[in-house]
């Protein structure tokens, strides 16, 4: 009877504006939802502000200050005065004076410093002689952008800053020769830099997500009640969720270098068994962060913008695109503190420069603390009751 | 009322929930009101009451997933409040919600539980089950994909599997056909036989019946409990059961008359109740000798009762 009623009723003329009326009431819907999440609306908001002050302020493409390590066979003026030169350049900042080119080499392929200048002995009374002797500058080219401008500008400006102090004319005969080595990436191939690099900013894209939404999926589907009203605990949870993927994290590493290798070129210096097992750390600390982001949010939506927010610094602020050492000191600090600073580090030490763990020790440990971090932060933070 | 179950003191080993004053708000709601009870080891124990009366609060802080705000008790000796984790060994809990993985079969669904419980035969268990109740040839479907009659046997099964010492279940018949109503709960009586102790919400009042105590909340406050005979004969309703024809009319007349408290159509009679009933004889009088209708005194029905007590708790607790 109704129904024949709707159908027959159904031919009437439909109310004017129909497409507009129905649209709006969408429209007044959406934003109703949009103004209840309150975690949407603070990333719209904070996405964009950060991306500005990070690509304004923290990036730099023609690095300056770069960490340098001097070994000085000889004490002379003439030296000091090299030295001044180059720090006047504002591309070099001296942060260690080393004693053996052992000691300078270790420097170097740990990361620690970008360029090591060595005075050779006898240089000053070489010079005197007008035997053109060397002066060596070790560039770590791995990163061709942070090492090119310093390089480049070493020579014309050297030579100016030198030209007041020597009292030598102008155009000058320079008395003695710059002899500039690009170390592990001697052509400045950027993607020798790059693929290596890859396997990070992929890896913590991939795992962040995998976890992020873990628990958040438990409770939209509603299987979280039962889990809770099982003998499970926080911890036997967490694990449960992070160990299959760190198999998953592990063959696409495999993939990732695999191809890098096979098809780019890229080397594999170091030893392979380190670098699977850092990258096992690596994959972990991911995704124990991305469990963590899971036992905060509130839904899966909240759980992928969390983690987008926390991609975002990762990808600029971690020495993957832009020169680390070029940042200034607060975006470094921000840097330490995410786990692919500390990993590109490792991955290009290792696949570069054919470092060991000796050389490694530092950014190890900061991942395994980050790790630790994390997953304390998720065990306390995970609700064992629906309270 | 004298001599009846609830007014002997049962000894501890035998009171598998006794829990006092528990009271429980959300965002300045109170859900729970000051509620106690105790249920006996071996008893099919109903809960019931309108939706959103606090049953599946309670339920969810006997079993430790919700902390109480105040009161106390344990569940199977165990306290509530300190032996949450000791708790959810011997108890299982059927959500109101299907609350398995849709995304596993019902096979792995079961072998979940069982390896969570560490049995140590998971994938005898699990068969077990399967097999237990009937799910023989369904084992490799996926759980999101069964009927609500199938699903609620999975979830009657995955809280069974561990063999719990007290299930509670949360309305686990809402939505299933009468048929596999009447299986669910020949399958919890034979659980209670042997010694499991049940705990279940529902709204149905055959159900109700099928329970050997009841107990009805409503707005977070225990109103009445006992067997359904009890509760019956404490409601303190008269009832007068009137057959014949053009009940429209009636209704409307009695609704509202003072003595009567209620007039429901039950199929082709009507039942007339007041707690007062010389005042409800008075009011029925002008129409008891009308040949339209036949007019027998008669028992309330549970479900009247239930109305009655819930009617009464609105003018009480909402104002």
């Amino acid at each position: 009877m109704s129904a024949t009623d709707t159908i027959r009723n159904g031919e009437e003329r439909e109310p004017a504006f129909g497409f507009w009326r129905r649209s709006y009431a969408m429209l007044v819907k959406e934003f109703i939802q949009l103004r209840r999440d309150r975690v949407s609306f603070a990333m719209i908001i904070i996405i964009p502000v950060m991306q500005l002050l990070l690509f304004g302020f923290a990036i730099n493409t023609t690095p300056r200050h770069l960490p340098t390590a001097v070994l000085l066979q000889e004490d002379s003026d003439l030296g000091r005065s090299i030295l001044k030169a180059m720090e006047n350049t504002a591309y070099f900042r001296f942060t260690r004076e080393v004693h053996t080119v052992e000691q300078l080499d270790e420097l170097l392929q740990s990361g620690k410093v970008l360029f090591g200048v060595e005075i050779p002995r006898g240089f000053e009374r070489a010079v005197r002689r007008g035997d053109k002797p060397a002066l060596l500058v070790a560039a770590d080219a791995t990163d061709p952008v942070a090492a090119g401008s310093a390089l480049g500008a070493l020579g014309p400006l050297v030579q100016g800053a030198l030209a007041h102090d020597l009292h030598i004319g102008d155009p000058p005969e320079m008395p003695f020769e710059i002899r500039a080595h690009a170390r592990y990436n001697p052509a400045a191939e950027s993607r020798l830099n790059i693929v290596p690099g890859l396997v990070g900013t992929i890896l913590t894209m991939t795992m962040l997500i995998f976890t992020a939404l873990s628990v958040t999926r438990e409770i939209e589907r509603g299987t979280m009640e039962s889990l809770l009203s099982m003998p499970i605990k926080p911890v036997e949870v967490m694990f449960g969720k992070i160990i299959p993927y760190v198999m998953v994290g592990f063959i696409q590493a495999g993939l990732i270098i695999g191809i890098g290798v096979l098809l780019f070129g890229v080397p594999v210096l170091g030893s392979l068994t380190l670098l699977g097992l850092l990258t096992t750390l690596f994959i972990t600390t991911n995704l124990s962060i991305g469990y963590t982001f899971s036992t905060i949010v509130q839904n899966q939506l909240q759980a992928m913008q969390l983690s987008m927010m926390f991609f975002l610094p990762s990808i600029l602020l971690s020495g993957f695109m832009f020169p680390f050492a070029g940042m200034p000191v607060w975006a470094q600090y921000i840097g330490e503190v995410l786990p692919l600073t500390h990993f590109i580090r490792i991955v290009r030490a290792i696949m570069l420069k054919g470092a060991a763990m000796p050389n490694l020790q530092y950014d190890t440990i900061a991942l395994a603390a980050l790790m630790l971090f994390a997953m304390t932060v998720a065990v306390t933070r995970f609700r064992r009751t629906l309270d | 009322m004298n001599g009846g179950p609830t007014s002997t003191q049962p000894s501890a080993s035998s009171i598998a929930i006794d829990v006092k004053g528990l009271t429980k708000s959300f965002g300045g709601r109170e859900v729970v009101h000051d509620l106690s009870m105790q249920v006996k080891r071996g008893e099919i124990y109903g809960f019931l009451g309108p939706n959103g009366s606090g049953k599946t609060t309670t339920i969810r802080i006997l079993c430790g997933l919700l902390t109480p705000d105040s009161g106390e008790g344990t569940c199977l000796g165990y306290d509530i409040r300190r032996d949450a984790d000791k708790i959810k060994r011997k108890v299982g809990y059927m959500t109101q919600r299907f609350s398995l993985y849709q995304d596993l079969s019902v096979r792995e669904n079961l072998e979940f539980v069982a390896r969570l419980y560490g049995m140590p035969d998971a994938r005898g268990a699990a068969a077990d089950m399967i097999a237990r109740i009937g799910l023989k040839g369904r084992e490799e479907q996926l759980a999101g994909e069964l009927s609500g009659g199938w699903k609620q046997r999975l979830a009657l099964g995955a809280c069974t599997l561990p063999n719990p010492q007290l299930l509670l279940l949360d309305e686990p018949t809402a939505g299933v056909d009468p048929k596999a109503r009447r299986d669910f709960w020949n399958e919890i009586h034979a659980l209670a036989a042997d010694g499991l102790t049940v705990l279940v919400s529902t709204h149905y009042m055959d159900e109700a019946e099928r329970c050997h105590e009841i107990a009805y909340i409503a707005y977070g406050h225990l109103l009445a409990h006992g067997t359904v005979d009890e509760v019956i004969a404490k409601s303190g309703l008269s009832t007068w059961t009137v057959t014949g024809e053009d009940f429209n009319g009636l209704m409307a007349e009695l609704t509202g008359k003072p003595g009567v408290d209620m007039v429901a159509p039950f199929g082709t009679s009507l039942h007339v109740s007041g707690r007062d009933k010389a005042a409800l004889e008075a009011a029925i009088t002008p129409y008891r000798d009308n040949s339209k209708w036949r007019w027998q005194p008669s028992e309330p029905s549970l479900e009247d009762v239930f109305i009655d007590l819930m009617g009464r708790s609105k003018d009480n607790f909402q104002g």
